[in-house]
């Protein structure tokens, strides 16, 4: 194996443009070639001492986490529990402390596991991904990135540097959780991730939703037009459970039968809209939802 | 192919020739030496492995040891304070939190690696704390017992 370490990005866009995989925590390539999932590669450039790539900066368009930002960051930065705390709540569930300190959200996006965490709460807060080779700079929505299990639109000489997140609503806000067996160390066996806006009347002014681990990818749920103005009541809760069952298309395997899946999707889903109302409400429910609404493995 | 690099181990510079694609566990154990760190799963799950690269947790059997070059590795022989041991590696004596001992390493790591920024943890930020590392013995609960008993002996 050829290995580089880059310390600029520059450096690091050349490489992979003469065909080096980047690395930056290893808990994805490495970890799959432990398991004999793929070989490592036959050129790999480490990224991750890259400064320009760590930093989350706010602006008045919203937020760029640079590829680099750990889950660890992320789970406890003070900006993203505010106002994406979604995305928060996901990235407190993945792996352990150790996963979750070098787990970066750049390569939790690209290695574009159905089952990812980050998936789903980055859907329903319309995050654009941006890339970049040595010729050029683009975004595209997070939407448009995933194709089927572990593959991207992302060209092959192309690096994630950067999510974007825009500008949050007024009497918005969001949530992730996920089924789980386990505290730790789990993978979602279905997860869902709500974003809400309420009007002045805590009626519905948006929603949207998206589920994990029941598609080949994270998947948007359609048709919520038809919530809009409803209270978030019990029968609306009931309304997205049902919606959410129906557009799931899960797998059966040693996790979960499909039917197990498409029915806890449901109730997944009904769980982070609720959470997202609340917390649009004001209510304080901490990172992750989780933990603080019971749900998921007892400790 | 092969990278000459620098492993800093507990305050002592090592310089090896290996492999790139050498995980670290594989290079401080047949290279180093310090086969205190354990190989468990090689797969990312049992937290036997676990080694602190400039202070954080990682599980060094996921991780390339030529990405740790000059960097600051812990492992748990790095962990005694001059001749005496670690007020944790005490506690897991004093409580019975060793018992086959194979865990051991990665749990004084990851308890280590939670005191240094959380000096006062609670018994579910210990629980957090521990949550990638795991014991077939003890059941975990003297172990949490000696965490918290250093917590307590500290303060």
């Amino acid at each position: 194996m050829n290995f580089t370490i880059a310390t600029t990005l520059d450096d690091a866009l050349a490489a992979v443009a003469s065909g080096a995989r980047p690395v930056a925590g290893g808990s994805d390539l490495v970890v799959g070639a432990r398991q004999g999932k793929a070989p490592l590669p036959e050129s790999v450039v480490a990224i991750d001492r890259i400064r320009s790539l760590g930093d989350i900066d706010e602006s008045n368009d919203g937020v760029r986490i640079g590829a680099l930002v750990t889950h660890a960051r992320l789970e406890v930065d003070a900006g993203i529990v505010r106002t994406y705390p979604a995305l928060a709540d996901a990235s407190a569930l993945v792996g352990s402390p150790s996963t979750r300190n070098v787990g970066t959200l750049g390569g939790n996006v690209m290695n574009a596991s159905p089952a990812m965490d980050t998936g789903a709460p980055l859907l329903v807060l319309a995050a654009e991904i941006e890339l970049q080779s040595t010729k050029k700079s683009r975004r595209i929505p997070i939407g448009e990135l995933w194709t089927a299990p572990g593959r991207t639109s992302a060209q092959p000489d192309e690096l994630c540097v950067a999510v974007h997140l825009p500008t949050q609503q007024a009497r918005s806000s969001s949530a992730y959780l996920r089924l789980e067996y386990r505290r730790a160390m789990e993978i979602a066996v279905v997860g869902a991730a709500a974003s809400v806006t309420l009007d002045e009347d805590g009626g519905l002014a948006a929603l949207s939703i998206a589920l994990t681990a029941v598609a080949p990818t994270i998947v948007s749920v359609g048709g919520l037009d038809a919530l809009i103005g409803r209270q978030v009541d019990a029968a609306l809760l009931a309304d997205v459970a049902s919606r959410a069952s129906e557009q799931s298309t899960p797998i059966s395997d040693l996790r979960a039968s499909e039917r197990y899946r498409r029915h806890c999707v449901g109730v997944m889903a009904s769980r982070a809209v609720d959470a997202a109302a609340r917390r649009a409400r004001g209510e304080s429910i901490a990172v992750p939802v989780n933990r603080n609404l019971g749900i998921g493995a007892a400790s | 192919m092969s990278v000459s690099i620098t492993l800093n181990v507990n305050g002592t510079d090592y310089p090896v020739t290996i492999d790139a694609g050498r995980n670290l566990v594989s290079v401080l154990r047949t290279e180093i030496g310090l086969t205190g760190t354990k190989e468990g799963c090689d797969d990312c799950e049992c937290g036997a492995c676990m080694v602190l690269i400039d202070g954080h947790p990682v599980n060094s059997c996921s991780y390339l040891a030529a990405q740790a070059a000059d960097r600051q590795v812990l492992t748990v022989e790095g962990v005694m304070v001059g001749n005496e041991l670690h007020p944790l590696q005490q506690a897991l004596l004093d409580e019975g939190g060793v018992q086959c001992g194979f865990c051991t390493p990665g749990m004084i790591i990851s308890a280590t690696a939670l005191l240094n920024h959380n000096a006062s943890p609670t018994e579910e930020e210990v629980r957090i704390g521990l949550s990638g590392n795991l014991c077939r013995c003890t059941g975990y609960v003297k172990i949490l017992a000696a965490v918290q008993r250093a917590v307590a002996d500290a303060h």
